[in-house]
C-alpha cells in the first residue's frame, strides 16, 4: 500500500528522490526556491538541496531554456518549470530550434536530457495565459518528448522518469488536478511512453489525458447507467504515441472519442483519428470523434465552462458514436 | 564628462536631472532608494528644494495639487473595494497597487490628452488619471472579458499580463508616432509621446531589452516607467538585477533616472519633464520609480512565504498618500474640508464600483466567437451553430 497524497505533492516527492539520486538534477524557475512555485511543486526542496540546485531565475522564460541547454551541454540535468501553460512562449525558440534539434545536429555527440514542466488547462477561473492546452505544439516538434500526468502515481514516477530520460521531455502538469488525491505505488505502471487503460469497457474507446482523465472516468461512470461501457484509455504520452494499447482497444471496442482541453483544430485528437483510421479503419463501427476546445482564444472565465469539455460533453459523443 | 557620455542627440546619459553629479541626498542609504534618488518631499511630509525640480513644479495651483491628493486617495479606495470583491468571490483575483498610488498619479497627470500608454496589470492609477471608467479594469479580473475597453478612447492600451510585452508595442507606436510626423513639430497638442510601464521584474525579460534597443537605435518617443515595487511575486530586487535599474538605461544610449515613486510630486516632475523630452525629439527616458508594493502580489499570493512584516512596516513609514496630505496641510494648500470631501467621495465611489461591479453581467458563451475575425470565418460559424445546437438540446431537460 502506498502513500495517499496530492498530485502537486506527488510531484514534489518524485522531484526530491530524482535530485537525492543524481547530484546532476537541477531546479530553475520563477518563484520555485523561498515561495515552492505558484503551485507549491517545488515547496522545500531549495531549503533541502540549496539554492545552487532550486534557482530562482530572473523573470525570463528565454533566458531560463537558453541557460537550461548550456547546464544540460555542462552534464547537468535542469528541470525547469514555466510558472503557466502560456508563459512558456517566450521560451519557445529555445525549445524548438535548440533542445529539440541538439541531438540531430551534433549527429548524437549530446543529448539534452532537459524535463520543462508546464501546469496547464483551465479550469481554475484564472484570467488570460493561464489555462491554456498548448501541448500540440510541442508534440508537432520532432525531437521532444510530450507526457502528461493525471494522477499522484503517474506524477510521482513519470517526473523522475522523464528526468532519467537522455531526450528533453515537455512534462505537462494538469492545474486543476493539482488537488487531487491518491495513492502512490511503489514502482511506475510502465515506462515513459507507454499508455494505460484506467477502465476497461467494451463499447467506445475514450482516449484521453490530463485533467480530462477525471471527467472521462466520471462519464464511464455515468454512462453505466445507460449500460453503455466505455473504456477509458490515458494516453499519458502524447509523443511518441503509445499506438499498440490504443489500436488494440479501438479494434476491440469499433469507436473511439478523443478528449482533450485544447482545440480540435490540429490537435491531438486530429492526429489519433488520422492513425486510427488508416490503422483500424476495417473494425470501425463510426468515424473516430473528437471532443475538445473551441477553436477560440480561451475564453473569459465566467464562460470556461462553455469552452471546456465536460461530462456531458463526452456523453453526447458517446451517444453519436452508438448511434451512427 | 567626455565625448562618450553624450547622447547622439546630446542629452546627458546620467541623471538627467544632474543628481549624478550632485547628490541630493549624499547620506540616503541603498535600500531607502541611494542618494541618487530624486524627492522633493519626504515621508514626513517637508518639502526639500530642488533646484532641477522645482522649475517643473511652480506651474501646479492649489487645485492641481488638490487633484493630485484625490486622486491618490481615490485610487487608493478603488483598490481597496476591488480586493474587498475578490475576498467575496466577486472577482477572480486582483493585482493590488497598494503603495504604489504616487508613481501611478504622478505618471499618469504627467501625460497630455494626446500621449499614449501601455499598462501592465497593476496600472488601475494610470487608468484612473486617463479616465479610463475603473469599472472597466474590473471585467478582466472577474472573467467576464479579457480586457474589452477600447484602448483608443482614452489612449490607454489593454492591460498586458504577459511580462514586458507592452514596452515592444509601446517602442512600435512611439516609431508609429515619429512617422506621422507627431515628435518635435513643437506644437504642444501635437507632439506625443508614449508611456511603456514595466515592473523590477520585467526587466529581465528579453522584450524590454529589446524595447530599449529599438527605441534607443530609432530616437523614439518612449518613456519607460518601470515601477521598482522591491518584488516580482516571491523575487527581490537582487534576483533581478546586480546594477541599480536605472543605470541600465546608459548602456542603451539615453538617460535614466531614479525618483522616489512615493513621492508624487518627485514623479510627476521627472515624467513631465521626459515626456517634454519625448515629445521634442530627444528620445527615450527610462525613469526607475522606486516603491514598494505593499500588499500581496495578487490576491492568490501569500507573501508571508517570502517576506518579512519588518520590512513592511518600514515602507508603512514612508506612505505616499500620508506624507503629501502632511505636506498640503502644513503648507496650507488644503484645509480639513477639503480632506473630508475628498474621505466622502472616496466612499461613495466605493459603492458605484461595489454596485457596478455587481451589475456586470456574464457573457453568454455564443460570444467566444464573435470577435476572433474581423471577417465571416467558416470555422467560426460551424462552431458557432454547434455550440448553438448543444446548448438547446438542454432545453427543458431537467
Ligand atoms: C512571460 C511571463 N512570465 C511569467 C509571468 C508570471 N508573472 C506574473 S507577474 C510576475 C512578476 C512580475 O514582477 P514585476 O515585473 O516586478 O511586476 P509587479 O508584479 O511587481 O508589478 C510574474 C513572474 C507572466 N505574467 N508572464
Ligand atoms: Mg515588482
Amino acid at each position: 500500500m502506498g502513500e495517499t497524497t496530492t498530485m502537486a505533492k506527488g510531484i514534489t516527492s518524485g522531484l526530491r528522490a530524482a535530485m537525492e539520486r543524481d547530484p546532476k538534477v537541477i531546479l530553475l524557475g520563477e518563484d520555485i526556491g523561498k515561495l515552492g512555485g505558484v503551485f507549491r511543486v517545488t515547496e522545500g526542496l531549495q531549503k533541502d538541496f540549496g539554492e545552487d540546485r532550486v534557482i530562482d531565475t530572473p523573470l525570463a522564460e528565454a533566458g531560463i531554456l537558453g541557460t537550461a541547454i548550456g547546464l544540460a551541454l555542462r552534464g547537468y540535468r535542469p528541470v525547469v518549470e514555466i510558472q503557466f501553460d502560456g508563459f512558456v512562449y517566450p521560451a519557445f525558440d529555445h525549445i524548438v530550434s535548440q533542445v529539440a534539434k541538439l541531438r540531430a545536429r551534433s549527429l548524437g555527440y549530446v543529448g539534452m536530457p532537459v524535463v520543462i514542466r508546464i501546469p496547464f488547462g483551465g479550469g481554475i477561473g484564472a484570467v488570460e495565459h493561464h489555462s491554456e492546452s498548448n501541448e500540440a505544439y510541442f508534440a508537432h516538434t520532432a525531437g521532444l518528448k510530450v507526457v502528461a500526468v493525471s494522477n499522484p502515481h503517474d506524477a510521482h514516477w513519470m517526473i523522475q522518469q522523464a528526468i532519467e530520460s537522455p531526450d528533453p521531455v515537455i512534462f505537462y502538469e494538469p492545474k486543476r488536478r493539482y488537488w487531487d488525491k491518491g495513492e502512490v505505488g511503489a514502482a511506475p505502471d510502465g515506462p515513459l511512453g507507454s499508455a494505460r487503460v484506467v477502465r476497461e469497457g467494451s463499447d467506445v474507446t475514450v482516449l484521453c489525458y490530463g485533467p480530462m482523465v477525471r471527467t472521462c472516468l466520471q462519464a464511464a461512470q455515468a454512462a453505466e447507467d445507460e449500460d453503455h461501457s466505455l473504456e477509458i484509455l490515458d494516453l499519458r504520452s502524447l509523443s511518441p504515441l503509445d499506438t499498440s494499447v490504443i489500436f488494440a482497444s479501438v479494434r476491440k471496442t469499433g469507436r473511439c472519442v478523443v478528449v482533450h482541453e485544447a482545440s480540435t483544430f490540429l490537435g491531438l485528437g486530429a492526429e489519433l483519428a488520422a492513425q486510427i483510421q488508416q490503422e483500424c479503419f476495417y473494425e470501425l463501427e463510426a468515424p473516430v470523434l473528437r471532443v475538445g476546445g473551441y477553436n477560440v482564444p480561451y475564453p473569459p472565465s465566467r464562460i470556461e465552462e462553455d469552452f471546456l469539455p465536460d461530462l456531458d460533453r463526452v456523453l453526447d459523443a458517446v451517444d453519436r458514436l452508438l448511434t451512427h | 564628462m567626455s565625448d562618450h557620455d553624450q547622447a547622439p542627440q546630446g542629452r546627458a546619459l546620467g541623471n538627467v536631472f544632474g543628481a549624478h553629479e550632485r547628490p541630493l541626498s549624499g547620506d540616503r542609504p541603498a535600500a531607502e532608494g541611494g542618494p541618487e534618488m530624486l524627492q522633493v518631499i519626504t515621508p514626513e511630509g517637508e518639502r526639500i528644494p530642488n533646484p532641477e525640480l522645482d522649475p517643473l513644479l511652480e506651474h501646479l495651483t492649489d487645485a492641481d495639487l488638490r487633484g493630485f491628493y484625490r486622486d491618490l486617495v481615490l485610487i487608493r479606495r478603488f483598490d481597496a473595494e476591488a480586493t474587498a470583491l475578490q475576498r467575496q468571490g466577486e472577482l477572480g483575483l486582483w493585482a493590488s497597487l497598494l503603495g504604489q498610488e504616487a508613481a501611478q498619479v504622478g505618471a499618469g497627470r504627467a501625460m497630455r490628452a494626446q500621449d499614449f500608454a501601455f499598462p501592465t496589470y497593476r496600472e488601475h492609477g494610470v487608468a484612473w488619471c486617463r479616465g479610463v471608467d475603473p469599472v472597466n479594469l474590473l471585467g478582466m479580473f472577474r472573467g467576464v472579458n479579457h480586457g474589452g475597453w477600447d484602448p483608443n478612447e482614452k489612449n490607454f492600451h489593454l492591460y498586458t499580463i504577459i511580462i514586458g510585452a507592452q514596452t515592444l508595442h509601446a517602442t512600435g507606436y512611439a516609431m508609429g508616432v515619429q512617422r506621422d510626423g507627431a515628435v518635435g513639430t513643437g506644437d504642444p497638442d501635437r507632439d506625443t509621446a508614449v508611456m511603456a510601464f514595466l515592473g523590477d521584474g520585467a526587466t529581465s525579460q528579453g522584450d524590454v531589452s529589446e524595447a530599449l534597443v529599438f527605441s534607443g537605435v530609432n530616437n523614439s518617443p518612449v518613456v519607460f516607467f518601470c515601477q521598482n515595487n522591491q518584488w516580482a511575486i516571491s523575487e527581490p530586487n537582487e534576483k533581478q538585477t546586480r546594477a541599480p535599474l536605472w543605470h541600465r538605461a546608459r548602456g542603451f544610449g539615453f538617460p535614466g533616472i531614479r525618483v522616489d515613486g512615493n513621492d508624487v510630486l518627485a514623479v510627476y516632475a521627472v515624467t513631465r519633464r521626459a515626456l517634454d523630452a519625448a515629445r521634442d525629439g530627444q528620445g527615450p527616458t527610462f525613469i526607475e520609480a522606486f516603491t514598494y508594493r505593499m500588499g500581496a502580489h495578487t490576491t492568490s499570493d501569500d507573501p508571508t512565504k517570502y517576506r518579512v512584516s519588518a520590512e513592511v512596516e518600514v515602507w508603512k513609514l514612508r506612505d505616499p498618500i500620508e506624507r503629501f496630505k502632511r505636506w498640503l496641510e502644513h503648507a496650507g494648500h488644503a484645509d480639513r474640508a477639503f480632506f473630508d470631501a475628498v474621505a466622502d467621495e472616496s466612499d461613495a465611489l466605493g459603492a458605484d464600483v461595489r454596485a457596478r461591479c455587481l451589475a456586470m453581467p456574464d457573457p453568454d458563451g455564443s460570444e467566444m466567437f464573435t470577435h476572433v475575425y474581423a471577417e465571416e470565418h467558416p470555422v467560426m460559424v460551424a462552431e458557432l451553430a454547434e455550440f448553438t445546437a448543444y446548448q438547446r438540446s438542454f432545453e427543458g431537460v431537467h
